[in-house]
């Protein structure tokens, strides 16, 4: 479906004397249909960096991102990147500031509508709109007509991947979506990710610092350390039986409920 | 032994247009050398009650009523300032308030900022001993040397984290409040702090802890007793175990599974999220502030549920009510 090869990118800073900071070195990987795949790392381990380039937000130094085998560095046209927009959507870790607080949530989806090839009459969008809410567990009558501060995070966190959903996209990036939502409502969000999956047979790359949520929802664990990918697998495999140190090290370091610290 | 008793503490924030009840009857003990936990969600009340127990109570934050007893009795919230200045704050209780790694002042070295710290206590010690004891001290909590030399923004985060540990630890106090003190840092930066604050209890430098936090992984593994808060409430108080294990409250029976951790048991345990949402604190519901949430209410709820004693766990609910 989607697949990088020997992503890099080297951010460089100064006029005279440069410094460069390599924060995706050589990473290769591919996105499975109707799976879900975490991107896990700690921070400064490049995995935003990765989702930025992915969705076309940055460029790349070198390496490519093929989606269904076509490079998208040739996507330079409006029109292709539109296009490619409908694929492949994102949602990121702030569900505050994702929103202009100055408007009713409804304008997200409004916007969305823009992404369309052939306008789409305001009956349909109604449509639409409520059959994407319902998806993700949220009742219209609730949500429409509100501002953002009047929802929660999760609710707001749900708005924005039902806004995703609009379009039909085939793949779905998820930077950190529930890091700032409390625990007792990201358990939903979570679900909603799952019955994507599903049910819509959604790609999803599910980029977190937290490896138990990414063990708990995922496929496919990829794991990133300072711009490198370490280790990659079947999460089952990754989590019970890691083979790099980095993952080892890392797994030691995460408070359980069952084992307990010397 | 208690080294802190705190009885029915009440506090609101006082804004221009209403009150926010954020902390109700607070009824709680901290006994010595032990890692206490307060568990909660954001706005559950955890960092008010942080601000009421360290006395570092700022407008808009009112402080209405309750006891903080030390171990001698004395109630500190009866003290005054002078009092509380020189042997209270830092000395008896001190605070390592959310984000405290930020307010580390960026123009001026560590060293200078220790320097700070020992002379508001010890105004006449010589600069040389002041060195000398914070030298000693960052080595005992093992960061090097080279920390005191350095500025605020040359250290990582989890330095920087430390340090403020160390530095609000320089006067051996009876109680260190660490108000989630490892929720921005990576997981094994997060166990190295963790393993500090261990170190310091061990080696007799802190006696006792009070951990606040949303993460009941990272109490599992340093707290002793957890302090469940729900809505400014205080909500159930038991052992570590107890609480995670068998919960009383249904707050804390519908949180305890919200837990994800990377074990097998997760994928066999049910995962589920608690509906709703917690009251708006500016005017919480008459009686039990779970209610609307709750699958196990009955028309008894409508009233305050009165604290209960079962075995070793105290719980605010009626379910157990006789």
């Amino acid at each position: 479906m989607l697949s990088t090869e020997d992503l890099t990118k080297v951010y460089e800073s100064g006029l005279f004397r440069k410094r460069s900071v390599t924060a995706v070195d050589g990473v290769s990987f591919q996105i499975r249909k109707g799976q879900i795949s975490s991107l896990v790392g700690e921070s400064g381990s490049g995995k935003t960096t990765v989702a930025r380039i992915i969705l076309k937000l940055i460029q790349p130094t070198t390496g490519r991102v093929l989606y269904k085998d076509r490079d998208i560095s040739y996507i330079k046209k409006s029109r292709d990147l539109i296009d490619y927009r409908r694929h492949v959507q994102g949602i990121f870790q702030d569900p505050y500031s994702s929103f202009n607080l100055f408007y009713k949530v409804d304008r997200v989806f409004n916007m969305m509508f823009k992404l369309f090839e052939k306008p789409v009459p305001k009956t349909e969008r109604k449509v639409m709109v409520e059959s994407v809410l319902k998806t993700v567990g949220l009742n219209p009558d609730e949500v429409l007509g509100k501002y953002p501060h009047q929802l929660s995070g999760g609710q707001r966190q749900r708005v924005l991947v039902a806004r995703s959903l609009l379009v039909n996209p085939e793949i779905l990036l998820a930077d950190e979506p529930t890091s700032m939502i409390d625990a007792s409502t990201r358990i939903d969000v979570l679900k909603v990710f799952t019955d994507l999956k599903k049910e819509m047979e959604l790609s999803i790359v599910f980029i977190t610092h937290d490896l138990g949520l990414a063990y708990y929802i995922s496929d496919r664990i990829l794991v990133m350390q300072q711009g490198k990918m370490v280790e990659e697998g079947d999460a089952e495999e990754v989590i019970m039986n890691p083979k790099h140190e980095y993952t080892k090290s890392l797994l030691s370091a995460i408070p359980t409920l069952s084992k307990k610290w010397a | 032994m208690s080294v802190l008793n705190a009885e029915n503490i009440k506090a609101y924030y006082h804004l221009l247009d209403g009150d926010v009840q954020a902390l109700e009857d607070a009824t709680f003990n901290l006994n010595k050398g032990e890692i206490l936990g307060i568990a909660g969600e954001s706005g559950c009340g955890k960092s008010t009650l942080a601000a009421t127990l360290s006395t570092i109570i700022l407008p808009p934050l009112k402080l209405l009523g309750g006891k903080l007893l030390t171990e001698n009795g004395d109630d500190i919230f009866k003290l005054p300032e002078r009092t509380l200045r020189r042997e209270i704050r830092g000395k008896y209780v001190a605070l390592v308030p959310q984000s405290a790694m930020n307010a580390l002042n960026p123009t001026k070295r560590i060293r200078d900022l220790v320097t700070d710290a020992i002379n508001a206590h010890y105004p006449k010690m010589t600069k040389q001993e002041v060195r000398d004891t914070a030298a000693k001290r960052f080595e005992d909590v093992g960061l090097p040397f080279r920390v005191l030399e350095s500025y605020s923004f040359e250290l990582s985060g989890g330095m920087k984290q430390r340090t403020v540990i160390a530095l609000s630890s320089l006067m051996n106090p009876k109680v260190l409040i660490a108000d989630e003190p490892t929720s921005a840092l990576d997981v094994s930066t997060q166990k190295t702090v963790l393993t500090l604050l261990l170190d310091l209890r061990k080696k007799g430098i802190v006696q006792s802890v009070i951990f606040i936090t949303h993460d009941i992984a990272v109490l599992r593994q340093i707290a002793d007793r957890i302090v469940v808060m729900y809505a400014g409430i205080i909500v159930e108080i038991g052992t570590v175990d107890d609480i995670i294990f068998n919960p009383l409250h249904p707050y804390s029976k519908g949180l305890m599974p919200t837990v994800i951790v990377p074990e097998p048991e997760i994928k066999k345990r049910a995962i589920s999220g608690i509906p709703g949402a917690p009251p708006n604190l500016r005017n919480p519901p008459k009686g039990c502030r779970f209610l609307p949430r709750c699958a196990y209410a009955t028309s008894v709820c409508h009233q305050e549920p009165p604290l209960i004693t079962v075995k070793r766990t105290v719980v605010r609910c009626w379910l157990y009510a006789k």
